[in-house]
């Protein structure tokens, strides 16, 4: 009985993760295929780095990553400004009139179709640029403050989580003590919700790193983002030095990941250690 | 245990001016009161205890001395200062809180040093300043540690020692010990009370707990519904209760209806139907006759015997109905032929000591200065 339900779970877990990972797995091996077709694996000369040598020396390829790092940069650091302070109005000021529809308005991004978010971007930035002349024409400028407007919002999600859960004691605790405002802001909530902020952080950069719908709207001829070229790229088939491409970036994310998983769990494993340590010891 | 607190306390009616007055304060959240017109006033060096139960109003009269709540009307006056719209950042008050509220990313050193820190004091007297502060809390080698690391007693004396670095005027303890274990809140009260003593700091401490307010405070204030009802030290609040709550919120109490029927200046008798007999009482009361009143009589000023007792007053028979062995006293439920249920207390003195038993016919009596007589 036990055994054929642990060889059942063991199923669903191989089959769960090969539909996760497989299509990855086939994409990372291809990337070492030698062959120009992509779907042909050329055994005489693979496996080969050429693909990643020729990534390199692309130089449209490489502009193309540049811009789409910068706008997630800058792109991300905005949304987080901004999200923290919605998120401490949300949270830490229970009482304002219209408290609940701008909330709502808030997080709307989230749910609205990325088409109509683009375009109605657009059409103000269309129209800013005959009212006011600025943003002159459209670019990587447009691009960022279209991706903070989305991005913000799972901003203001993230951050208020985890400020719900900051006790308010701590923040009158340092109020008491003879600090203002802004400095229990400074040197008690912040530090706080650190964590909260950088994983918004992280999480605005990503979205806008693969962000493609909302961006086509508001790009310029003079900005293609990374997730644009290689949109284009394999609409007119797709070419090998993609996987490589592609190859790069699971590397990068998956490091990300066990690097964060990691820490944490050291740093789980060492609380917990340390609390039951001082339950032992007499108060 | 109350003389050696409420020594240097200033008692009699023109003692110097109150340290703390509070002034017809109110405080309303939407249609709701949570304190009702309080005037209070507090000693120097005093430890007030505000008593009551859940939603009383205390914490939040509380928070409005610490300046966390903006109070609707009225005023607080400390040291004869007006603070009623000062910031809790400027009050000369510090606060402990129920939760400790220790800043988790901050070692214990940090913590204690925050509010000097704030000051602008220079560092080398943060230092000196918050290693006075460890050593007098007796966690002098935990400068290092962060809160997760201290067990719950240790993290109690981090926030007192934060609270007591900047030497305030007015400490204010909301629910100090309601985190302990009982042995480790017995220690700790007593440990609270000594180090006041040695600051001379005044301390408003608010709590759930009778037994914590009776063991800590000079003086208690009993809260209901954002009112409070009676002040006085712990005996006068426990042997002059004013009302029907303050009796029965104050340990344990037989509380009967009655009917004044003689009413002298030096002494009442008052008709129990309940008792199915008259109550003596040899004092006064300030009462219209005819008036109903309430009798209130603590169960361990009840006396039971198997002979009849030699007085007259005040004696009633009765059954045995329940025994509760508590160790230190046992406690008796006396069935009365009305069929009212008196509860009585007896110290266990001698160990072979020859017990009654259930069922067992008994006579109960009291002295005339027993009884408590409320109004209201």
């Amino acid at each position: 009985m036990n055994d054929r339900r642990s060889f059942f779970v063991l199923t669903m877990l191989v089959f769960g993760f090969a539909f996760l990972y497989l299509p990855i797995i086939a994409m990372v091996i291809y990337s070492f295929n030698a062959s120009r077709l992509v779907t042909v694996w050329d055994s005489a000369n693979s496996p080969t780095l050429a693909w990643y040598v020729e990534l390199f020396h692309n130089s449209q390829i490489m502009d193309a990553a540049k811009l789409s790092f910068r706008i997630a940069s800058v792109n991300a650091t905005g949304a987080v400004i901004l999200g923290t302070l919605a998120a401490f109005a949300l949270q830490r000021y229970r009482k304002f009139r219209g408290r609940a529809m701008f909330g709502l308005l808030t997080t709307a991004p989230m749910v609205l179709p990325e088409v109509i978010t683009g375009l109605s971007l657009l059409l103000l930035f269309v129209a800013l640029e005959q009212g006011i002349g600025w943003p002159s024409g459209r670019g990587a400028t447009t691009i960022t403050i279209a991706h903070m407007t989305f991005s913000m919002a799972y901003a203001i999600v993230v951050i208020q989580a985890r400020l719900a859960t900051v006790d308010r004691s701590l923040e009158e605790a340092a109020m008491d003590l003879g600090a203002r405002p802004w400095k229990v802001f400074a040197v008690i909530t912040l530090p706080l919700i650190a964590s909260a902020i950088a994983s918004a952080w992280v999480l605005a950069f990503i979205l806008s790193w693969d962000d493609i719908v909302i961006t086509s709207f508001v790009s310029g001829p003079g900005s293609t983002t990374l997730p644009q070229l290689v949109f284009s790229k394999v609409r007119l088939g797709v070419s090998p030095d993609i996987n490589a491409l592609a190859t790069i970036l699971v590397l990068i994310v998956s490091l990300a990941v066990v690097v964060a998983g990691t820490y944490m769990m050291r740093r789980d494993r060492r609380r917990m250690r340390d609390s039951q340590a001082a339950q032992g010891a007499t108060g | 245990m109350n003389a050696v607190v409420g020594a240097g306390v200033e008692t009699g009616q023109k003692g110097p001016a109150p340290y703390v007055r509070i002034e017809r304060l109110t405080k309303r959240f939407g249609d709701f009161v949570a304190v009702r017109q309080v005037s209070l006033e507090i000693q120097r060096g005093e430890i007030f205890c505000l008593l009551g139960g859940s939603g009383c109003g205390k914490t939040t009269l509380l928070r409005m001395l610490a300046g966390f709540e903006t109070p609707t009307d009225g005023a607080i006056f400390i040291d004869g200062v007006d603070v009623t719209q000062v910031p809790p950042y400027e009050r000369p008050v510090n606060m402990m809180f129920q939760s400790y509220a220790l800043f988790p990313h901050m070692t214990v050193a940090q913590n204690v040093a925050f509010g000097l820190k704030q000051d602008g004091t220079a560092r080398g007297e943060i230092e000196s300043r918050v290693q006075e502060m460890l050593s007098l809390v007796q966690l002098n080698g935990y400068e290092k540690r962060k809160p997760h690391q201290l067990s719950g007693g240790q993290r109690q004396r981090v926030a007192l020692a934060r609270a007591l670095v900047k030497r305030p005027k007015l400490l204010l303890l909301d629910e100090p010990l309601g985190a302990l274990d009982k042995k480790l809140r017995e220690h700790t009260q007593f440990e609270l009370v000594n180090l006041q003593e040695k600051l001379g700091v005044t301390f408003v401490i608010v709590t759930h707990d009778q037994e914590e307010a009776m063991t800590l405070a000079s003086r208690i204030g009993v809260m209901r519904a954002g009112e409070i009802l009676q002040v006085g030290t712990p005996a006068d609040i426990y042997e002059f209760p004013n009302s029907r709550f303050v009796a029965d919120f104050i340990g344990s109490v037989n509380m009967v209806e009655g009917r004044l029927i003689e009413d002298e200046p030096d002494h009442v008798r008052i008709e129990c139907a309940q008792l199915g007999a008259i109550v003596y009482v040899d004092h006064g009361v300030s009462s219209p006759p005819d008036a109903p009143v309430s009798v209130a009589i603590r169960p361990e000023k009840i006396q039971l015997s198997r002979e009849r007792p030699e007085q007259t007053d005040n004696v009633l028979q009765g059954v045995i109905a329940g025994i509760a062995y508590l160790g230190n006293a046992t406690r008796y439920l006396v069935r009365l032929p009305t069929g009212f249920l008196l509860r009585v207390t007896a110290p266990n003195v001698f160990r072979h000591e020859e017990r009654l038993e259930p069922d067992e016919r008994v006579w109960l009596h009291w002295h005339s200065s027993s009884p408590v007589v409320v109004t209201r």
